[in-house]
């Protein structure tokens, strides 16, 4: 058994800790799990791609078209890593974009969002939602990575405990914010529920 | 603390490097940061600092060196003094490191010494992906290369077991996709030791030609002695039986595994977890073992080439195949899809083509962060100089300066090499020379040649962009901060001292915050005929928006902007965007520097009330 899920997004919105957060889930349930990351230059505003693996596998990078799910914290993120999902995997994407600051500065132009979720609809399976309200809603922008882990664990891609997240969550975040992050989990999976699944 | 903790957990290759140290009782541990190496030092440091903080011993030093060169002596030191030590570093440290090196092979160790060097294939943080197992070569010393997170524990422990065995310090290479990648990882108890050095004088340790001389075969005789336990060793295995084989290892090999597995074909594998020297008869019964044999390795063909001239010495007729063959090339890393590949044409199978559903994507590099002081530096000086200036740059945050619109790095090749081509543009070019070096990188090797300008009266400007940290790399202390690696007091030297000492008549500290002192400062500076010094000091950002209390924002009245977009084209920091016509701060993303109020003409830009 192999299961990939590529987690993208752009330096700062916090890719890597839900990407630990997941592997350590894998781990607390007995998975054999890798992941991915990348440091130094890929930060500082760059888009930032990491992967979590469980079961019989070695690479921590993943082969195209072979991840069960993309999650992506921006737009432009999630199409850049499609090529990596199976035809009958799906990305879950936020619909903020953010603006690479080439682009501001007048060098080339964002994709309209409408031609990038067509994209990716055309492709797999598509579910968005607005991370960064839902962020706010709880209490802040800086739980949108944990927003976004609700929202896949919602997804059953993984088989993975909510028990098991929602306690990796609770040993790696603060104790004050734990509250806070606690509804943005649930926030995120109730949006992906109000879907139709 | 999860690095001290016990059990199975989840670690990343380089913190698996330093817990294998701990397990193994390392007492001395050097470094000068360097992605993807930094975090087997930072570690160090945060298990130090975690230790002191809950009253505890640390039962090792540990030390930010000035540069990888002195990082290896000191740890070459303390192995003298029959202590355990480990030294990581990039792979381009291991050039800085190499003058050491390659006499320290001769003379040897004595408590085991573990050199790790980090390997950065595809240059995702580096100026270029030099294949590291080329130096295990040239120095005559062991390698071995670990392919997962618990390996790079359990080759930790090996290498000072076979370091001690040998009487050599060992390489412990990894690249980036095994320092990055988390993995499970057992625990096994920590030591509790003592640390006791004592250096025995009288030795074979001064390497004057008669002494070098006679430790030249004493190496050589060494390194035979590696080759049988190569032979030996379990980190060198075969898996899987088949007609075909495949030789690989390090991250090379996590590929190879996952392709043959994917592909369901009968193949034997030979892991080659020691890469030097290698096993020599091992690969030969591999080889005699199968009909052809396919080489699974990144950047050079190191193992290829070796296994190539074994079978010819021993007559062994099958095809080798390597470099060049299905789609294997000799630069970047691999992944699944070209080893899978390769693999298939090896057996011949057809894959499926995969096709790319989103080719061209608008790429998103990494730029100066929002208040990040460098683009205040680099927004005055371009205000001031020439248009046909030269900027040397050098390796750090700043080197971004590449990008436009501040388009302020014209040459790069190394640590320190701004200001020594800052040397040479400038006696042969009649363009003004303004190159740019961090504070952490000058302590590393820029003083050196702004000693050579100094003698040589250069004519040019040397801007030293001084953050007080070693940021890119992650916050690590350098010869200017106060504290060390250990969390001790250290004592910070002084820039303006330092540089005044070397003897630079024309020196300007300045907070490029302030952008009119810091255009006025560095026009001066421009017109000074001769060697100047501008050092523009101001902490970085990221430092500073963790410590602030509270932070001002700014926002654009938009019925004072004329819709110029100085702001934008000119001063490009991330924080602005357009909303239509309009031009608006992100207050997610603003840092409130308050450096964009006084580049707008129109006073347009205000604090947040």
């Amino acid at each position: 058994m192999k299961q990939s899920v590529v987690i993208a997004g752009v330096g700062g919105q916090g890719v890597l800790t839900a990407a630990n957060i997941l592997a350590k889930a894998a781990l607390k349930e007995g998975h054999n799990v890798i992941a991915s990351e990348l440091h130094g230059m890929a930060q500082r505003g760059g888009d930032v791609e990491c992967t979590v693996r469980i079961g019989t596998v070695f690479s921590p990078i993943v082969a195209d078209e072979t991840a069960d799910a993309i999650i992506a914290f921006e737009p432009l993120e999630a199409l850049r890593n499609l090529k990596k999902v199976k035809r009958d995997g799906v990305v879950i994407t936020d619909i903020n974009p953010i603006i690479p600051p080439l682009i501001s500065i007048g060098l080339g132009s964002y994709e309209p969002l409408e031609s990038i979720f067509d994209t990716i609809a055309s492709h797999c399976r598509l579910i968005k939602i607005d991370a960064d309200e839902l962020a706010r809603k709880a209490g802040s922008i800086l739980t949108k990575n944990v927003v976004m882990l609700g929202a896949f664990h919602a997804l059953h891609v993984m088989p993975l405990r909510e028990e098991s997240i929602i306690a990796v969550i609770k040993e790696t975040i603060k104790e004050k914010y734990v509250d806070m992050n606690m509804n943005a989990f649930a926030m995120g999976k109730e949006a992906v529920q109000q879907k139709d699944i | 603390m999860e690095l001290l903790g016990e059990g199975k957990k989840v670690l990343l290759g380089n913190e698996a490097i330093t817990r294998g140290a701990l397990e193994a009782g390392v007492d001395v541990a050097t470094t000068y940061p360097g992605t993807p190496s930094s975090e087997i030092a930072d570690s160090f440091s945060a298990v130090a600092r975690y230790l002191k903080k809950s009253g505890r011993k640390v039962p090792f030093y540990f030390q930010y060196s000035v540069n990888e060169k002195v990082a290896l002596e000191f740890a070459a030191a303390a192995s003298h003094s029959g202590l355990r030590a480990l030294t990581c570093m990039k792979h381009v440290g291991v050039n800085v490191a190499s003058d050491a090196l390659m006499t320290y092979a001769y003379v040897g160790c004595k408590g085991g010494h573990v050199i790790v060097t980090a390997d950065d294939p595809s240059c995702h943080s580096s100026q270029n992906e030099q294949d590291n197992r080329m130096y295990a070569r040239f120095a005559s010393l062991p390698m071995l290369e670990p392919s997962s997170a618990q390996e790079a524990k359990d080759m930790t422990i090996a290498a000072f077991e076979l370091s001690e065995e040998l009487a050599l310090p060992v390489f412990l290479r990894t690249t980036t996709r095994i320092s990055h990648m988390r993995g499970v990882v057992e625990l096994h108890p920590l030591p509790t030791k003592e640390r006791h050095g004592s250096f025995e004088k009288g030795g074979l340790t001064v390497t004057v030609p008669d002494v070098a001389r006679k430790l030249h075969p004493v190496l050589l005789e060494k390194m035979e002695k590696a080759r049988h336990i190569s032979n030996e060793s379990p980190l060198n295995r075969i898996e899987g039986t088949g007609d075909f084989g495949i030789i690989t290892g390090g991250a090379a090999y996590n590929y190879a595994r996952e392709a043959v597995d994917d592909l369901d074909v009968p193949c034997a594998i030979l892991k080659l977890g020691m890469s030097h020297p290698l096993p020599d008869e091992k690969i030969l019964a591999f080889l005699k073992a199968c009909n052809k044999v396919l080489v699974v390795e990144e950047l050079e063909p190191f193992i290829e080439e070796q296994v190539k001239a074994l079978a010819r010495d021993h007559h062994i007729d099958i095809p080798i195949y390597g470099k060049e063959f299905g789609g294997l090339k000799r630069y970047y890393e691999h992944n699944i899809d070209i080893v899978t590949a390769a693999v298939a044409e090896l057996f011949g199978i057809e894959t499926d083509k995969k096709e790319n559903p989103a080719p061209s994507i608008a790429p998103r590099p990494p730029v100066l962060c929002p208040g990040c002081p460098h683009r205040a530096t680099y927004y005055a000086v371009t205000q001031v100089a020439p248009k046909d200036t030269i900027y040397p740059t050098d390796i750090g945050c700043y080197t971004l300066g590449l990008l436009p619109p501040y388009k302020t790095a014209d040459f790069l090749l190394c640590m320190g090499s701004s200001v020594g081509t800052a040397c040479g543009f400038s006696e042969t070019t009649d363009q003004k020379v303004v190159a740019f070096i961090g504070d952490s990188t000058f302590y590393h090797s820029g003083i050196p040649p702004l000693v050579n300008a100094v003698h040589h009266n250069h004519n040019f400007v040397l801007a030293i962009l001084d953050n007080s940290t070693t940021a890119m790399t992650g916050h690590q202390p350098h010869p200017g901060t106060p504290l060390d690696g250990m969390w001790e007091p250290a004592v910070p030297m002084d820039l303006e001292k330092v540089v005044r000492g070397l003897g630079v008549t024309h020196v300007e500290v300045i907070d490029p915050r302030n952008i009119e002192e810091a255009k006025e400062a560095f026009k001066r500076a421009l017109d000074f005929e001769g060697l100047s010094v501008v050092i523009s000091k101001a902490p970085c950002i990221l430092l500073e928006r963790k410590a602030a209390k509270e932070r001002k924002l700014y926002t654009i009245n938009q019925e004072t902007c004329r819709k110029c977009k100085i702001c934008i084209t000119k001063f490009a920091c991330p924080a602005f965007y357009f909303e239509g016509e309009d031009i608006k701060i992100n207050p997610a993303l603003c840092s409130g520097c308050g450096v964009c109020p006084q580049i707008c003409p129109f006073d347009a830009i205000e604090v947040v009330q």
